[in-house]
This record gives C-alpha cells, structure tokens and sequence, in this order.
C-alpha cells in the first residue's frame, strides 16, 4: 500500500466539520425528545388505551420497524409532496427521526408498561384515579425506569442512523464528511475523521443518558 | 489417613474472612452434619472442598488427591468427590437418564452403552428408574433433587457434599431426598452436608459440626451436641430452630 | 409523459430487490462465521482476545453503518484495487452484523444460570466440554429469537448500499423515481418490498420468543 495519510485538510475545514456536528447533535437532541413523547403516547396507546386505537398504532410500528431509515426518510422528503405536504431537509429529517424513534420506543416502553405488577394499577384504582392518571402518576416512571438502558440504547441507534439524513442534503456530519472529501480527494480521511467523531458522539450521548437516567430516577424504586 | 483432611483452611471475600482456620478430618463412612447460621461460612466450606471456591489459606486433599487450583489437579479431585446442590442443577436441555449419562461419557469417557446401564442403575437406586426419559421440567422438585443425587453417584465419587440439598423443597417433598440420602449412609457411603434438618442429623449423621463465624466452634458426636450443648452460640442456635 | 406503468415500477423495483436478498444473505451468514469468531474471543479466557473482541464490537456498534460503508468502499481502494460497490457492501456490512450478533450472543451465554457451570464444574467438566455439553446447548435456544429478530436490522442496512453505488432495492428505487417524478408511489411500493422481506423475520422472531417463554415457565 503506497498511500500517504494527510489530515492537512482539517486545518482548513474544521469550521465545516463543526458545523455539522451541530446539526447532527440538534437533530438528536429533537428527534430523541420528541421522538421518546411519542413512544410513551404510543405506548399508552398500544397497552391501556382505547380499542379502536390499539390496530392503528401497531399498524404504525410494525410498518416503521420493518422498512429502512433511508427509505422513510425519502418517503418524508420526495414523496409527500405529491399529497401536497412539502417541507424542508431539516424538518423532513426531523420528523422522520421521530417517527423512527417513536416506533421503537413504544415497543420497549410498552414492555416496561408490561411489567408492571397488577397490584399497581388495582391500588391507583382504589385510591380514585382514573386509568389516565394512574398510568401518568403511578406507572409511568416505574415503567421508563425499568427499561431506560434499552431506550439509551435506541436513542443511540437513531443518533448513528442520522448519518442517512445527509442523503436529502440536510447538512449534518455527514453531509460535511461528503462535502469536504469532495473538495478535497481525501475521502478516506475523511471518513475516517468524521466516523471518530460520530464514536465520540455515540459515548458522549451514552454517558448523558445514563446521567439523565440518575437524574429523573433518583431513587431505585420498582424493580 | 483420613479420607478428608480440611487444615487450616482460610477464604476471604475482599475484606470479609468467611472461614477463619478451619480443621477437620474426615473418615471413611462417616456422616458428617455442618450446621449453624446463614452466614457462619458453612456452605463456603463445601464448595472450597469441590474447588467451587479458591482457598486462600490452609490445605485440603481428599484420598490422598490435593485441592489445587489448576485444572488437572481440580478434575482428579472432583472426580473422587460428588456435589449435590441446593438448587439442583440438572441440565434442563438433557432428559433425566442424559443427566446421568453426560458426565460419564464425556468426562470419564465411557461408552454410551455402558453409561446408560449405569444411569438406569442409578436412577432405580433413588427410585427414579421409570424417569428415564423425563426432561427436568417435568419432574418435581423432589424427584429432580433424587436425580442430581443420581447423576453425582454415577461418576461413583467416594464422597458426597450436600450443600443444604433439601431447602428449596416444598416441606412434603423433603422426606424422599432424605430418605435416598440415609441409604446412601447406611451403604458406607462418607457424607458431608450442611442442612438445617436437625432430626436427620442426629438421627443419621455420626458427628455434628457447629461453625459459627467462620470457625468451627463445636464438633461432636450428635447425642453429645445436640444434648450438651456447650458454649452459649450453640444452646442458642438450638433453641432458636427448635 | 412517462411510459412507465405502474406494473413497470413494481416489476423493476422487485429484480432489484434480489439483489437485497442476495446481499441480505451474505451479510447474515459471514456475519454469523465472524461473529462465532468474536463470541469466543469475547467470552474466552486470556486477556488479548476479550480485550480485542469487546473494542471490535464497541467501534462497530459505536458509529454509523454509513460510515463503516465509506470506510470499507474508500478504504479497500487505498490497497490499490478498484473496489466495486458490492465488495466493500458486504465487507461492511458482514463486520457490522457480526459486532451485532457476537453481543446478541454473549448475552445468551451468559443468561445460561451459573449453577449450571458449577454443577458441570463439580462433575469434573473442563472449560471447553461444559462449552460443548451444557453451557452452549442451553445458550442456543436462548439465541434464536433474537438473532431472526437482528436479520431484520440486516436487511434494512442493506439499503444503505445504496449509497455507495450498489444497485439494490432503494438504489433502484431513486432511479426508477428519476425517470418516472412519482416518488409518493415508487418509494411507497420500495417500502411495501422492505416490510415483504421484514415483517415475516420480526413475526417469526416474536413467535420463537413467546414459544421459549412459554417452555420456561414449566420449569
């Protein structure tokens, strides 16, 4: 192998690279909270809501969970158009990482929901809530508790997936990856810079998580 | 030479020393009951002597076999000792006659023709020889518990450890356990078991152990402990499971 | 303004989905050859293997599969080849989906119920026979569900081919859409395709799981 490694280019192009790390932390730090809200609707849905809403939303997980990213995300940002519903790279990537992550999430809320010991939802009758407010105030955290390692996980999966977003030209790290290498010729570089990054990334989002995890769940209660 | 030999014997859990010097020789057939509280360091005592357990002070040999903690060494060991566990172990991917056949087969290499005679032998000897086929599951707890007796006895071990063999049993299953362990006693077979069944131990057993943290603190013959007790821990202990 | 009928879209975008299959299938077989590999090396004894193994898996599940297809397309070609796309896809994607199920793996070894080791231990079983004869058996059924269900991942991030140029179900999809501007029916029919191929792997996997659950409880 006759090839000279040169990260000279990063002298210039770090402003690019920074800017697409900003994109990309936004579009997860959005996606992930908004993407969690929708699971637990999803997942409120699926095990204690309404009949009629039980099919549809399993019909929306099930469609989410057996398609690609990418192929969502095209679906969003070329193909609602022709129903009239234009948007732009940011909101498309956005709100397909949503409803991506809000697909996963309520199955492993739903689980954590699952596991719940009966007597819960029997005491929270007794004491006059309604099933809304027992599932709010009674269940909820308990439930998110128990499967917060597998959500942080998944939070971590759609980070890494957004990599794809670059391919409707929302400009996140990717994007500026794919930018630089074709200003450049210095592709594997800069890959190979850009994929050190998403690693930091992806550990850096691991630790805040779990520091979330300590914050909103303070004391070990259920099991 | 006894047949166990347990000197000095010393194991520390990070800063905890669980067993603190402990002596003990073991004869031929004799039936020995290690009692006392939860964690006065009796179960640690028998996994140390199956090298379940590192010691970290002390020596044990077992007919002559040293307990030492390379592989060789471990497997001639365990070969002359069985354990039975509280929770009974069986391999519940094996049906009950498998259970007893595996070891043998793939430890002491024994045709398959032979080790399935043997596994019958075995399980009509804790009156199981109509489970042959049973996977673990669809026995009870009893039956599972006669058939981990089996499985040990099936690599004819000269010597047992019963590691509280009886606990996790619902109280009406308790008896056939014990039932196939006094046979097993009175055929000469040397016994070592930690059990919170006092009667079978003063029925059965020939020498009691008292071990209370970490040390034994009285040993005996069972009339003698169970009768005259001497120190106050023991006298305690007594009356408190009686 | 365009000929393309709607059967001409389908009948295209289906050829090319063999090529997903194709690829789907080398991914989940080599992956599971190398993620064996890991699997020992991770729950080996010694020091170098699971040291190795367990960086292996953290840098593959750690960064995006996008990028691990850069890598493997721009790396590949730093040799001196000419890397065609499907060569470094498969690359990529047999290293990630190993990094994948040699974790899926150690975690059903490792739900295998320590008594289990020690009751093989005390019958005198060395390291790799309580391996063959108690601890693997147990772990593999354990595996099963889990592992179907992780062959959907596979077949999903093979569309990320796409992006480095090999011609498979949503690469066919973009082109299909440039020559027809219906992008609403052709990435609605590439999606129909994927959930064809996905929906089967994720139910099965549910059925095994709830099947095992179900065999657990006897115990």
């Amino acid at each position: 192998m006759n090839y000279a490694f040169d990260f000279g280019w990063l002298a210039d192009y770090w402003p690019v690279l920074l800017k697409g790390i900003g994109i990309t932390v936004e579009l997860t730090l959005v996606g992930g909270a908004l993407g969690v809200s929708l699971g637990i609707a999803c997942a409120w849905a699926r095990a204690l809501g309404p009949g009629w809403l039980k099919p549809i939303v399993a019909a929306y997980v099930e469609m989410i969970r057996n398609t690609p990213f990418l192929i969502q995300l095209f679906f969003i940002f070329f193909g609602l158009p022709a129903l009239g519903l234009r948007m732009g790279e940011l909101p498309a990537a956005n709100l397909a990482m949503v409803i991506n992550l809000g697909a996963y999430g309520c199955e492993i809320i739903r689980a954590g929901i699952q596991a719940t010991p009966r007597g819960q939802f029997e005491a929270g009758a007794s004491l006059g809530m309604s099933r809304i407010q027992t599932f709010w105030y009674v269940v909820l955290v308990p439930a998110l508790q128990r499967i917060w390692p597998a959500l942080s996980s998944q939070i971590v999966i759609v980070m890494l997936g957004s990599a794809a977003v670059s391919q409707i030209a929302a400009e996140d790290l990717t994007f500026a990856a794919n930018f630089i290498q074709s200003r450049t010729f210095r592709a594997f570089e800069t890959y190979f810079a850009a994929t050190l990054i998403y690693l930091a990334l992806a550990i850096v989002l691991r630790q805040l998580l779990r520091g979330l995890g300590w914050t909103i769940f303070p004391r070990r209660t259920a099991r | 030479m006894s047949l166990i030999e347990i000197t000095e014997v010393k194991k520390r859990f990070g800063d905890n020393e669980v067993l603190k010097g402990i002596n003990i020789d073991v004869e031929p057939g004799e039936v020995i009951a290690i009692i006392g509280k939860s964690g006065s360091g009796k179960s640690t005592l028998l996994r140390c002597i199956n090298g379940l357990e590192t010691i970290d002070d002390g020596s044990i040999s077992v007919a002559g076999a040293q307990l030492l903690p390379d592989e060789l060494h471990l497997k001639a060991l365990r070969l002359k000792v069985g354990m039975i566990f509280q929770g009974f172990n069986l391999f519940p991917h094996l049906t009950a006659g498998r259970n007893v056949m595996l070891s043998q087969m793939v430890v002491k290499k024994t045709p398959k023709a032979e080790a399935e005679v043997m596994a019958k032998k075995m399980l009509e000897r804790v009156g199981l020889g109509h489970k042959f086929d049973a996977y673990p599951d669809q026995l009870s707890g009893g039956q599972q518990q006669r058939v981990a007796i089996a499985r040990a006895l099936a690599m004819q071990p000269i010597a047992l450890l019963c590691d509280e063999i009886t606990s996790a049993l619902d109280p009406e299953l308790v008896n056939e356990v014990l039932a196939v362990v006094k046979e097993l006693a009175s055929e000469g077979m040397t016994l070592l078991m930690v059990t919170h069944e006092m009667r079978f131990a003063r029925d059965v057993c020939s020498r009691v152990v008292f071990m209370h943290q970490g040390r034994v603190h009285e040993i005996g013959p069972p009339e003698e402990v169970f009768a005259n007790p001497k120190t106050p821990e023991l006298k305690q202990f007594l009356g408190v499971t009686h | 303004m365009n000929d393309f009928t709607t059967w001409d879209i389908l009948r295209n975008l289906l050829l090319a989905a063999r090529w997903t299959v194709l690829l789907s299938i080398v991914s989940f077989v080599g992956g599971s050859l190398v993620g064996v590999a890991l699997l020992f090396a991770r729950i080996g004894k010694g020091r170098l293997g699971p040291a190795f193994a367990k960086t292996y898996i953290e840098l593959f599940q750690g960064t995006p599969l996008l990028m691990q297809l850069f890598l493997a397309f721009f790396g590949l070609g730093l040799f001196g080849i000419d890397v065609p796309a499907w060569l470094a896809a498969a690359v990529a994607l047999i290293l990630w989906t190993a990094a994948f199920l040699a974790e899926i793996w150690r975690g059903c070894v490792e739900s295998v119920a320590k008594g289990q080791w020690e009751a093989s231990s005390s019958l005198g079983m060395g390291y790799l026979q309580q391996m063959r004869w108690v601890i693997l058996p147990q772990a593999l059924r354990v595996a099963v569900p889990p592992t179907v269900g992780f062959s959907v991942q596979v077949v999903k991030g093979t569309a990320l081919t796409s992006i480095i140029g090999f011609v498979e179900l949503s690469k066919a999809g973009t082109m299909v859409t440039n020559a027809t501007f219906e992008p609403f029916t052709v990435y609605g029919f590439v999606a129909l395709i994927y959930f064809c191929l996905c929906w089967p792997l994720s139910k099965s996997s549910q059925i095994l799981e709830r099947k095992l659950n179900v065999a657990h409880r006897n115990h």
